[in-house]
């Protein structure tokens, strides 16, 4: 982690849209937060990563007034969360990780109902939920109420409702999540298209390919720290460019191949619950022709292979050396 | 429903250009105003209505349970005739209708409350109040639709108001306003109270005194001194003395002063203590 801490004293404050400074954070006993630091550059996007109850929604609350800080100081535009959280509404916008919208109104109602409460007319809200609909694809649903639209075209209402007026800053909570690879590809661009209108987006992701995608810089956390903050070039050379996934024809070769592979990429092999497959990190992407000539020359017969982005697993693993801990597993099976 | 989403599902590409020029808003609206906001918040309310008019069944069958269950059982008992009776009780009738239907008010909210709309409500900067003072608005409509059903059925059954169509007019603007004001009691436990299942037990047991010890079934005087002072101090009482004697036009205006008061005090003190834990819900 200390290979890719980066310095940053340098900048003056005034860049910074977001400034986090030893924020702490209990729910009772709970400590969810303990010192988080975070900035985030005006006009640039930031993806907060880490597993199931590392904290992101909870930094994510702080920093849109939904909740309150137990110490340390939230700075959005240099407004105090706390003392001047009126004015750090008026900047920022919020699309929580469960839709903020309302399931027995229609979509268009839905905007309509946002724009009013922004101090619209009601001729200009009515206006402007037509004009979001039509941007956001949803115009032929505008009129059928929300509880039966579908996951991703609620995503999209719930993007659009935040940004009934374009906020300065914009959240988003796992705004991808349960999506399929359209709806997901949608909403990244959308989120790009509002990066170029100058926008600053502080978004929260299980997936490093998301981040990949849209990040300026990436901050990981685990258990309510900062684990990891860099850019995605730096993030990755510590990590490594990804694992090589390798799938054999015959699985009683395995322990060869595995040799083999070791030797090639001068690293460990993992082997995995399919008999016949294996993977192993890669440090080097020129090192993955080598090795799989060395297998073809030695007779291993390859079914297929594929050299996959590092996941944020393979991070927590070379961050912490051992897996990401889902802290929440016990308490979301129970619900 | 599924063929529909499937078919949604074949989203178009992101237009960069209907998008760039949708994001591109024209500069913000000043913050709404308080009372505009709330007016926006009853529209909601009233969509909600008119999306599942199911909602409206208990406004109407609870009323004509109730008027016709007193009625029939205690009218002979009290009053001599199921006739008498009707006059005094139709006005009484009619308020502890708009009280109990107040707590489905508080209810659905905090049903509300724990969803997400509430998030987004709580991250915009309009008057915070609004959300419930816009939700109780909304409700109106319920509780002059009940008070409809009551005067209707009273009528059926031979309840005749002195005070008129002006005097009817008058003691529904009373009930309104009382309805509002009791409503921040219920709303005030919904949300202390975390499921709407135990709201509604909550409520429901502090119903009991609130319309039994009052003057909405019998004549106080009748009473034991102690039980007395507690109708005196029962808000409900107040409001019934008013909506009685403006609905058989014998008000006095001491007594509509005095419903007044008691709603001003309802607000006074359960207003800002609903304000304090709906801003600190979850803040904690
Ligand atoms: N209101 C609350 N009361 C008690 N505990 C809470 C509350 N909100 C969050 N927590 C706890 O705080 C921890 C962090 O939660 P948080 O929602 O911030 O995690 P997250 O990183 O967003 O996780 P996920 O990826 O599952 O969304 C969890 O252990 C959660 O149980
Ligand atoms: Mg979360």
């Amino acid at each position: 982690m200390e290979s890719f801490a980066v310095e940053r004293s340098a900048v003056p404050s005034t860049e910074y849209a977001i400034e986090v400074t030893n924020l702490r954070k209990s729910f009772g006993k709970v400590e969810v937060l303990k010192g988080l630091n975070l900035q985030v550059q005006r006009g640039s996007l930031l993806a907060l990563l880490g597993p199931n109850g590392a904290g992101k929604t909870t930094t994510i609350r702080i920093l849109s007034t939904l909740i309150r800080p137990d110490s340390g100081s939230v700075r959005v535009f240099g407004h105090d969360v706390v003392h001047a959280a009126d004015a750090v509404r008026r900047r920022v916008s919020l699309t929580g990780q469960f839709a903020s919208v309302d399931d027995d109104l229609t979509g268009f109602e839905n905007l309509v109902l946002v724009a009013r409460l922004l101090g619209f007319s009601w001729r200009q809200a009515k206006t402007r939920a037509t004009e979001l609909l039509n941007a956001f694809g949803l115009e032929e649903a505008s009129d059928r109420l929300v509880k039966h639209y579908s996951g991703g075209m609620r995503r999209r209402l719930d993007i659009a409702a935040s940004i009934v007026i374009s906020p300065d800053i914009l959240f988003l909570d796992e705004p991808t999540a349960g999506l399929d690879p359209r709806s997901r590809r949608y909403v990244w661009d959308i989120v790009r298209t509002l990066l170029n209108t100058g926008t600053t987006v502080l978004l929260t992701t299980q997936y490093l390919e998301e981040a990949d995608q849209l990040a300026d810089r990436i901050v990981i956390i685990d258990e309510g720290t900062v684990i990891a903050d860099g850019t995605i070039g730096e993030l990755k050379a510590s990590v490594g460019s990804g694992s090589l996934h390798i799938r054999l024809r015959d699985p009683l070769r395995r322990p060869e191949a595995e040799r083999i592979v070791a030797q090639s990429l001068k690293t460990a092999v993992t082997l995995e619950s399919d008999p016949s497959a294996l993977s192993a990190q890669v440090s080097d992407p020129e090192l993955v022709a080598s090795t799989l000539t060395n297998l073809s020359r030695a007779g291993v017969i390859v079914n297929d292979f594929s050299l996959g982005q590092p996941s944020l697993d393979d991070v927590f693993l070379a961050l912490t050396g051992q897996p990401a801990e889902d802290q929440n597993t016990v308490k979301e099976v129970v619900q | 429903m599924t063929a529909m989403d499937l078919q949604q599902a074949a989203i178009k590409p992101v237009d960069e250009a209907t998008l760039r020029s949708a994001l591109s808003a024209q500069g913000r609206p000043r913050r709404p105003h308080a009372f505009s906001a709330s007016l926006t918040l009853a529209w909601r309310a009233l969509l909600k209505l008119r999306h599942s008019p199911m909602q409206l069944f208990d406004v109407t069958m609870f009323p004509i349970m109730m008027t016709l269950m007193f009625t029939f059982l205690f009218g002979g008992a009290i009053a001599g005739s199921v006739g008498e009776y009707v006059q005094f009780l139709i006005p009484g009738i009619s308020v502890m209708t708009v009280a109990m239907i107040s707590m489905y008010t508080a209810m659905g909210l905090s049903t509300d409350i724990a969803k997400g709309i509430f998030d987004r409500f709580r991250s915009l900067s309009f008057w915070r109040p609004a959300v419930l003072v816009g939700a109780l608005l909304g409700d109106a409509v319920r509780y002059s639709l009940a008070a409809l059903v009551v005067f209707v059925l009273g009528f059926i059954l031979g309840f005749r108001p002195g005070g008129g169509i002006i005097g009817m007019m008058a003691a529904l603007a009373i009930m309104l306003i009382f309805a509002f004001s009791l409503s921040w009691i219920w709303t005030m436990i919904g949300l202390l109270i975390r499921t709407p299942e135990s709201v509604m037990m909550v409520t429901s047991m502090a119903s009991f005194p609130l319309t039994f010890a009052s003057n909405i079934f019998v004549d106080p005087q009748t009473m034991p001194q102690w039980l007395q002072v507690v109708v005196w101090i029962n808000p409900v009482s107040h409001a019934t003395t008013a909506v009685r004697g403006l609905m058989h036009g014998t008000a006095a205006s001491g007594d509509i002063v005095a419903a007044l008061i008691a709603c001003a005090a309802l607000i006074v003190i359960f207003a800002p203590l609903t304000m304090y834990f709906y801003n600190t819900k979850n803040a904690r």
